[in-house]
């Protein structure tokens, strides 16, 4: 990786410092309020291992059968959580991280496939269909409505119809 | 010697096939009744030899015939029995005959309970279901035959998967496969209408309890299995919009839209010809779902071609039924009427566009799950479609059809005015938004997110009891009672079944908005607060299971002091197995849930472990359950079985496909 110089990459490292020194400076001093026993959280830094998971849950577990890296406990899921953890501590961004995985595993690393030529279709599908569904439902809307004044029932087949239904009042068949 | 049996007993299942494929359609369409009656008969027959068939697999298994190719490659000694009997479904060639003898027994029912209707109609019917059949059983037959033998017999045979060792895998299977393929009775109901020319109100009305029926089960299956993966799979999730999952969803989707345009045929004579369209796709999406699962796609394209048989024979039959079934549409769609006129606004115009939503998404999903395999396939990359994709284009498309399940219902048939609507519902709507409100604050913290899915679901629900108050108003029958025992079973139904909607709705949204997880290091003696609670690793010690020995962790949990449960997290190693599995621990609660799930060990005396505290996270599969039982309450209407005590005298002014305005006004 290239050294990051920028302003907000400084800040965000030295934000990530603070917080490292914070979790241990606690560590350190648990014992002297009595909770020995609780139980240490599984990262160092729990802010920055919760941005891990969120971006993880978007990645794939490139040797699962279908399961996000945030799931799996599989080797490889575990180096590459690893590798994420270190880069985000060293400051880089997500899209540093994605930017990182993609160049070395390809787009099927990314559960949200990124939009170019060949996703476009895809991306697009849902809407087209949409389209084409509205499309449908109003041609058969107008379609109906015009059915409809086209063929009135006349006052005697209307009357016809209430003798054949026997009643005075034609319920509402719901 | 059994397996021979089996063997033989599907082979004579797929002679009665052809028979009953060929004899009643021809009887059908000559008016032979002697020719009509050979498809119940063979039906009946089809049915006994496919379910020998499949007594003698499962026999095969619980004596622990490694003879057999399939029952050594999915079964050995030290599993229990119950998982044994199981495992006849556990793999592909046992699935295939599963499914098979679902579909013999579907048509078996049909000639039991639909003595009533007419006898050319019922002989198309079985007729279609015995052409799928020859399908089901060539496939078998030809590329899946589980009674293959094995030489040399091994002393033992290779585990199931430890993850199938449970009793989800016991009931899934059979509940989804009960679903998918009760869609061929419907898919059947159609074929006959189209070549018998019958389709009317009676047609719709024949159709709909086995509609339903199906859409139960295969409601069912999906909730088992979203409950399944919950509490096994050990990571707290119960949607993964997995392939197979899709598989599933995408039918059940696509089958909800058709309950509801059955409907509407039945009472209004609409739809028609969208109504056959949704009949065939549905059953086909379930054979897409059955391809896609059983061909080996969905781990690799490759796996496909190199051993391409089963996949290319599905592929074909799918094609067959699809097509022909298409092309039969297609040569008499001129000749399906219009129905009942409607409005703008009216009951026909909703349900219209719940039906053009519930289709757009199940066509995206299908998009979505099917994208990456193409891609793979023309050799254009491989990408992966996975939840973020799903998420942002499903909830968006299912948010309106949702809405509309509280303004469906209180519309008009054929004319509806908004501001009749509006005023119907302003007490729904304001009790929508009063509980939008309170929610997040009785939780604790306001999100804007769960407001919005909170106030979707309050108002589906307000708007179902409004609907029933105003049908309790109306009725014309003495006493309280009297007033709700003069509403129909299958409004029940339906209002059971939207409120189900709406108690799913805020499983998912509340456990997606509050749940805690804290992920630690737990030695004996440690303590951790999640949600409130407090748990604490009291001891780890080693067990022996029948096929497994396990790590497992006493936790004991207390709230306040006050000791609630002790829960056992395991970790599981099976004796054939080199990973270890997780067993979570899972204390249920209508509230909440908690979850304890071991992770790894991190020396020998710590354990990664996994907590979570789950709010209303039941609430999702409570949701599907009153679904499933609002679908069985509608099965069971009284008119059903009225028309099924009484034999046809009266004749059904039969309008042959004829344009007729008032074919739904009974």
């Amino acid at each position: 990786m290239k050294p990051r110089t920028t302003p907000r990459a400084v800040i965000e490292s030295a934000q990530s410092m603070i917080r490292m020194l914070l979790a241990a400076a606690a560590f350190a001093l648990l014992p002297l309020f009595g909770m020995a026993n609780t139980a240490a959280p599984l990262a160092a830094d729990p802010v920055l291992e919760r941005r891990l998971m969120t971006l993880a849950g978007e990645l794939r577990c490139l040797v699962c059968q279908n399961q996000t890296l945030a799931e799996s406990n599989a080797e490889l899921a575990v180096d590459l959580r690893n590798e994420i953890r270190e880069q985000m501590q060293r400051g880089a961004t997500d899209q540093d991280v994605i930017a990182y995985l993609v160049a070395r595993y390809g787009d099927f690393v990314l559960y949200r496939p990124p939009l170019k030529a060949s996703t476009l279709l895809l991306w697009s599908g849902p809407g087209l269909l949409l389209l084409a569904g509205i499309g449908f439902l109003a041609r058969t809307l107008v379609r109906r409505r015009a059915y409809g004044v086209r063929a009135p029932l006349s006052p005697e087949a209307h009357a016809r119809a209430r003798e054949l239904l026997g009643a005075g009042t034609v319920e509402d068949p719901s | 010697m059994i397996p021979e049996l089996g063997h033989f007993a599907l082979i004579l299942a797929f002679a009665l096939a052809v028979a009953q494929s060929i004899f009643p359609l021809i009887g059908a369409a000559r008016g032979d009744p002697v020719l009509m009656r050979v498809g119940a008969t063979t039906a009946v027959g089809q049915f006994l030899f496919v379910l020998l068939a499949f007594a003698a697999l499962v026999y095969g298994f619980v004596v622990n015939d490694f003879s057999v190719h399939y029952t050594a490659s999915n079964s050995n000694t030290t599993l229990p029995l119950q998982y044994r009997i199981a495992a006849t479904w556990g793999g592909h060639e046992g699935s295939a005959l599963l499914w098979t003898l679902v579909l013999a027994g579907w048509a078996a029912a049909i000639t039991r309970f639909s003595r009533h209707l007419p006898q050319d109609f019922v002989a198309r019917v079985l007729g279609v279901m015995g052409l799928v059949s020859i399908g089901f059983l060539a496939f078998l037959l030809f590329t899946s035959n589980p009674f293959e033998r094995l030489f040399p017999t091994p002393p033992d045979g290779r585990s199931l998967n430890p993850l199938l060792q449970d009793v989800g895998m016991v009931l899934h299977p059979p509940f989804l496969y009960l679903g998918y393929v009760g869609f061929s009775v419907v898919f059947a109901f159609a074929l006959a209408a189209l070549l018998g020319g019958r389709l009317d109100a009676a047609w719709a009305r024949w159709s709909r309890p086995w509609t339903t029926l199906a859409w139960v089960f295969l409601t069912l299956g999906v909730a088992l299995g979203s409950f399944w993966a919950y509490y096994e799979l050990g990571w707290g999730g119960w949607w993964f919009w997995d392939p197979v999952e899709n598989a599933s969803f995408i039918p059940w989707l696509v089958g909800t839209a058709l309950i509801h345009s059955l409907a509407v045929t039945e009472r209004r004579g609409a739809f028609k010809g969208w109504t056959l369209l949704l009949a065939i796709f549905t059953f086909s999406l379930s054979l897409v779902g059955m391809f896609l699962v059983r061909s080996g796609v969905l781990t690799s394209v490759h796996a496909f071609a190199t051993d391409p048989l089963r996949g290319t024979f599905v592929l074909v039959f799918l094609g067959i039924v699809v097509g022909g079934a298409l092309l039969l549409f297609a040569s008499r769609a001129h000749r399906i009427g219009l129905g009942g006129s409607f409005d703008l606004v009216s009951r026909e115009s909703m349900l219209l566009l719940n039906n053009v939503m519930l289709t757009v998404a199940a066509g995206s999903v299908l998009l979505g799950t099917l994208y990456p395999l193409v891609l793979d396939a023309l050799g254009a990359g491989k990408i992966s479609v996975g939840p973020p994709y799903f998420d942002t284009v499903f909830i968006p498309l299912m948010v309106p059809a949702m809405f509309l399940i509280g303004v469906g219902p209180m519309a008009r048939w054929k004319k509806a005015t908004l501001p009749d609507l509006a005023t119907r519902l302003r007490w729904a709507f304001a009790a929508g938004v009063v509980t939008a409100l309170l929610v997040p604050f009785a939780m604790g913290a306001w999100k804007t997110s769960v407001s919005l899915a909170i106030l979707l679901a309050a108002w589906i629900a307000a708007s179902s009891i409004a609907g029933l108050v105003e049908r309790l108003r109306q009725s014309r029958c003495p006493g309280v009672l009297g007033k709700f025992a003069d509403i129909p079973r299958n409004y029940y139904g339906m209002l059971l079944a939207h409120i189900g909607v709406a108690v799913f709705i805020a499983g998912a949204t509340l456990v997606k908005g509050y749940e805690t997880e804290k992920d630690v290091r737990m030695s004996v003696g440690n303590t951790i607060e999640v949600g409130g609670y407090d748990f604490r690793l009291d001891r780890l010690s080693q067990v022996k299971g029948p096929n497994y020995t396990a790590v497992r962790g006493d936790v004991s949990v207390t709230r306040n002091g006050r000791a609630v449960t002790t829960m056992y997290p395991e970790k599981r190693t099976y004796d054939n197995q080199k990973n270890p599995m997780t067993e979570a621990a899972i204390d249920w609660g209508f509230v909440r849930d908690l979850y304890v799930a071991f992770g790894e060990p991190l020396d020998p005396k710590t354990w990664a472990v996994r907590i979570y505290h789950k709010p209303f996270v039941e609430l999702i599969w409570v949701g599907w359950l009153l679904m499933s039982l609002g679908g069985l309450l509608a099965v069971f209407d009284r008119r059903y079985r009225v028309t099924a005590n009484k034999p046809q005298t009266a004749p059904v002014p039969s309008p042959l496909l004829l344009d007729s305005g008032t074919a739904g006004a009974r």
